[in-house]
């Protein structure tokens, strides 16, 4: 039973992990085409973390970009030390432990908040974090770190990122992911029935951090180049437009809804000019339309077993 | 002291600018608990309206300030009725994220129309110029009109919702929909005129602005804007009077932060301030913490 | 022995006052009715016992024959897992999960495995994944909704959800069950129903249980005392019988059915 439940998911991610892998050594996939991927590997761990805080845990955050940018100069401050694979792993590690440190540091106080407060609580969080790497020495300022090695591959990206999407589907699957998903559901119902809301809340919102920071340093390691502004209020709502489009509390949602971005994303750079214009219209169109996301709250998993429990319904029904 | 009156008298310049985005997001969020991202692009529409208006059509100050406001005033009802008005009854997420498309559509929308380059505002010319001192504290003109303006506007829109009958709508809207709804009031042109009156509110806002500052570009609404927000939670966001409030004092804080300190910390500052508030007050400075019923 | 002991229980909100210098009695196997009329302050006296609000003054303490402990200043999942459990007047589903996962997750402070072991699935996940789906499965046939057991818990009928409801204080393992009007909303057939299965439920489970009820047929019926509360405070306590002919009650009552009392 439960073997067979996994199946689907493992099949996905090999399928997908053989065919980048082919497209790349036939040179299907060139270096531009690469740097999609990247970006769509990266903002599907972006994505489903904060569908961790957002969608399944209820607790609306508008401050993601701020704990990618920490993990994001932690590893770059690491690799320019050390520019070698222990030191890129070491990196990844380092920031998105900081970026988790963070996250509880910021959640204890101000996961007390409900709703909207929340949001703007974590909004000014990330501000203020960009406001430091602006000044620090360290990280120089406004015009940022360059030149930074390069370690991100196909086989690191997919690591990270299948890694990520496995983690979180297991901690779903589970008595504290259960849990976390109580609190979205009825936080006085919860507490009442011995869930401490306040522990899974912060759980919930240092692990959507950790997995943050991991696509920080994913980030720091590809694109080698980082700055401030990468990582300003936009770049958060990037990522929760993502998680919305997608269906909050849907993982495979937000793994399709940055698939989807990024590719439209990428065809409309064929029209600069019009190219921002097209993406918002689309946006308010796409929730005028599908204001609960592409998958609501299911998993495509469900969906297709629902579709094919309904197609054999329909075939013994004809048989007899 | 000279130093510091001088830093005041331009933090309450900077102030009801806030205070006028200001009020705009919390009357929009009191009536439809949405935060309004495209708010602060209505404001930077009104700056680009005033900015035509006395360039090519050579309209002085007033003038241009009205039509600004009546622009914003079209412009931000249509923006309710074709991308708010259907997701009513949807969750509210979705209706920030239409928001927030909203909002990217306008700045790239008037980038695509008028393109990115910066714009400036021509220079003011006869009784619009003139500057006094007072002391060593110099005053011009322009902060004048800006808090004169802005305290006129402040006290119609006290008149409008306190003692006219679409004001009375609103509060009652504001405090229950539905109740509101079976005594016979008209819900959503009750919510039309929120929306009317608060772009109008930013549209004055971009105005001053332009005139302040110069110059002006299509993304220039986002950051002010982000900051008047702040400064309507800080004040009690939903609450009228809270969004004043806040605004000055957002204003007068950014300004002595870059005065006495690191002005390149200024936002960290708002923002820190911000997260205190809301841990120590969640309902802000002016609001009343109302629990849940079990 | 008493299993609840309650002291001078005060609640005042600014300056209103909701409860006032209330003393409650449990004995360990009890069943006992809190009656009284609307606004009487019932669930806020539940909302005392389970840390949902916090007391102004007064003393609650709970007693599973192992010593007394104080549940004053407790949050509500300390006092759950003292052996607290309760439902909601307004059903409090989690609404959009299964009927399975709503009764999971008040099995929750049961389980071992932490948060490693729920992001690796390592240790004792398995094993304790299929204790807890075996209990909650076991639990809920007993309860009748074993067929249910996929079903959004939003889909079920509103009798099928109070009876969740009680499922799902039952998975937390408590020692006293605090229900609030688990007949609202019912017709007669189906809260004749609902009294058995509660007395029921206190056979299976060795349950102290305290309800509020509105429905007297109930409340007579299977409640061995009963308490009255009236503006904060109680008026009368006592067997059925004396409840049914004390002036006091009568009076709070005045004007409103006593029903089939």
């Amino acid at each position: 039973m439960k073997k067979r439940k996994n199946l689907p998911l493992i099949i996905t991610l090999a399928v997908t992990y053989v065919a980048v892998w082919a497209l790349q050594a036939t040179g299907i996939v060139n270096d531009y085409s690469f740097a999609v991927i990247v970006t769509i590997g990266i903002n599907i761990i972006l994505a489903t973390s904060l569908n961790l805080v957002t969608g399944f845990t209820g607790q609306f955050s508008l401050g993601h970009a701020g704990f990618m940018s920490i993990g994001a100069y932690t590893c770059a401050l690491i690799t320019q030390k050390n520019p070698t694979i222990p030191g890129f792993l070491l990196g990844v590690a380092a920031g998105a432990t900081a970026a988790a440190l963070v996250g509880v540091l910021v959640g204890l106080p101000t996961l007390r908040l409900r709703g909207d407060y929340l949001a703007i609580a974590t909004l000014g969080m990330a501000e203020i974090i960009r406001v430091v790497f602006l000044n620090l020495e360290i990280t120089n300022g406004a015009a940022g770190l360059s030149f930074l090695p390069q370690f991100v591959n196909w086989n690191w990206l997919f690591l990270f990122t299948a890694g990520t999407l496995v983690l979180l589907r297991n901690f779903l699957n589970s008595s504290p992911g259960r849990a976390c998903i109580s609190v979205r559901e009825d936080e006085i119902a919860a507490e009442s029935m011995g869930v401490n809301t306040t522990k899974y809340k912060v759980t919930a919102f240092s692990m959507g951090a950790f997995f943050a920071g991991v696509a920080g340093a994913l980030y720091t390691s590809y694109f080698f180049f980082i700055k401030p502004d990468l990582f300003n209020f936009n770049k958060s709502i990037d990522i929760l437009v993502i998680v919305v489009l997608g269906g909050m509390g849907s993982l495979s949602g937000s793994v399709i809804a940055a698939v989807l971005l990024q590719l439209i994303s990428t065809w409309l750079a064929a029209f600069p000019e019009v190219r921002m214009v097209l993406y918002a219209a689309m946006l308010v169109a796409i929730m005028l339309f599908r204001p609960q996301g592409l998958l609501g709250s299911t998993e495509v998993s469900a969906v297709i077993s629902r579709r094919l429990s309904k197609i054999g319904r329909r075939a013994k029904e004809e048989e007899v | 002291m000279e130093v510091f009156l001088q830093q005041l008298v331009n933090g309450v310049s900077l102030g009801s600018i806030y205070a006028l985005v200001a009020l705009g997001y919390t009357m929009v969020y009191g009536i439809i608990k949405l935060i309004n991202f495209a708010h602060c692009d209505i404001y930077m529409i009104g700056a680009y309206i005033g900015y035509y208006c006395m360039t090519y059509f050579g309209l002085s100050f007033f003038p241009s300030l009205l039509v600004a406001m009546t622009g914003c005033m079209v412009l931000g009802v249509l923006i309710e009725k074709i991308a708010y008005k259907p997701l009513r009854n949807a969750a509210r997420i979705s209706l920030l994220i239409t928001a927030i498309g909203m909002s990217l559509f306008l700045e790239y929308g008037t980038m695509f129309l008028v393109s990115a380059k910066v714009r400036t505002y021509p220079a003011m010319t006869g009784f619009m110029a003139k500057t006094f001192h007072i002391g060593n504290v110099l005053v011009t003109m322009q902060q004048i009109v800006i808090l004169a303006t802005t305290i006129a506007l402040m006290i119609a829109l006290q008149y409008i919702v306190k003692y006219t009958r679409a004001g009375k709508a609103m509060r009652a809207v504001s405090l229950d929909k539905d109740a509101a709804q079976l005594m016979g009031i008209d819900v959503n042109t009750t919510i039309s005129i929120t929306f009317a009156i608060g772009s109008a509110l930013a549209g004055a806002a971009g105005v001053l602005v332009g005139v302040y500052y110069n110059t002006i570009n299509p993304l220039m609404g986002v950051t002010p804007g982000l900051k008047a927000f702040v400064a309507a939670v800080f004040g009690g966001i939903g609450l009228i009077p809270g969004a004043m409030v806040g605004g000055y004092f957002i204003g007068i804080v950014e300004v002595l932060v870059s005065g006495y300190g690191n002005s390149m910390y200024r936002d960290a500052v708002v923002f820190a301030i911000l997260i205190l508030i809301l841990i120590l007050k969640p309902a802000g400075l002016l609001g009343k913490n109302v629990g849940e019923k079990v | 022995m008493p299993i609840l002991n309650v002291e001078n229980l005060t609640k005042t909100f600014g300056g209103l006052t909701a409860v006032s210098g209330v003393n409650l009695t449990l004995e360990s196997g009890e069943l006992v009715g809190l009656i009284g009329p609307n606004g009487a302050g019932k669930t806020t006296v539940f909302n005392l016992l389970t840390g949902v609000y916090h007391p102004t003054r007064g003393s609650v303490t709970l007693d599973r024959g192992h010593g007394a402990v104080s549940l004053v200043g407790k949050k509500p999942y300390n006092i759950c897992k003292e052996g607290v459990a309760r439902t909601f007047q307004n059903i409090r589903l989690f609404r959009s999960l299964t009927v399975l996962d709503n009764v999971r997750i008040a099995m929750h402070q049961n389980v071992r495995y932490g948060i490693a072991g729920g992001l690796f699935h390592m240790g004792s996940y398995k094993k304790e994944e299929q204790a807890l789906l075996e209990k909650a499965q076991s639990l809920l046939s007993m309860l009748g909704l074993a067929e249910k057991s996929d079903e959004l818990a939003a889909n079920l009928s509103y009798g099928e959800q109070r009876h969740l409801e009680i499922a799902r204080a039952l998975a937390t393992d408590p020692a006293l069950l605090l229900l609030d009007e688990p007949a609202a909303g019912m017709n007669p057939a189906e809260t004749a129903q609902l009294t058995s299965f509660i007395a029921q439920i206190r056979r299976d489970f060795g349950l102290t249980i305290l309800l509020i009820e509105h429905d007297m047929s109930l409340v007579m019926t299977i409640c061995e005392r009963i308490y009255v509360l009236d503006y904060g405070t109680v008026i009368a306590a006592g067997t059925p019988g004396e409840i049914k002919t004390d002036k006091r009650v009568i009076e709070a009552y005045l004007g409103e059915d006593m029903g089939n009392a």
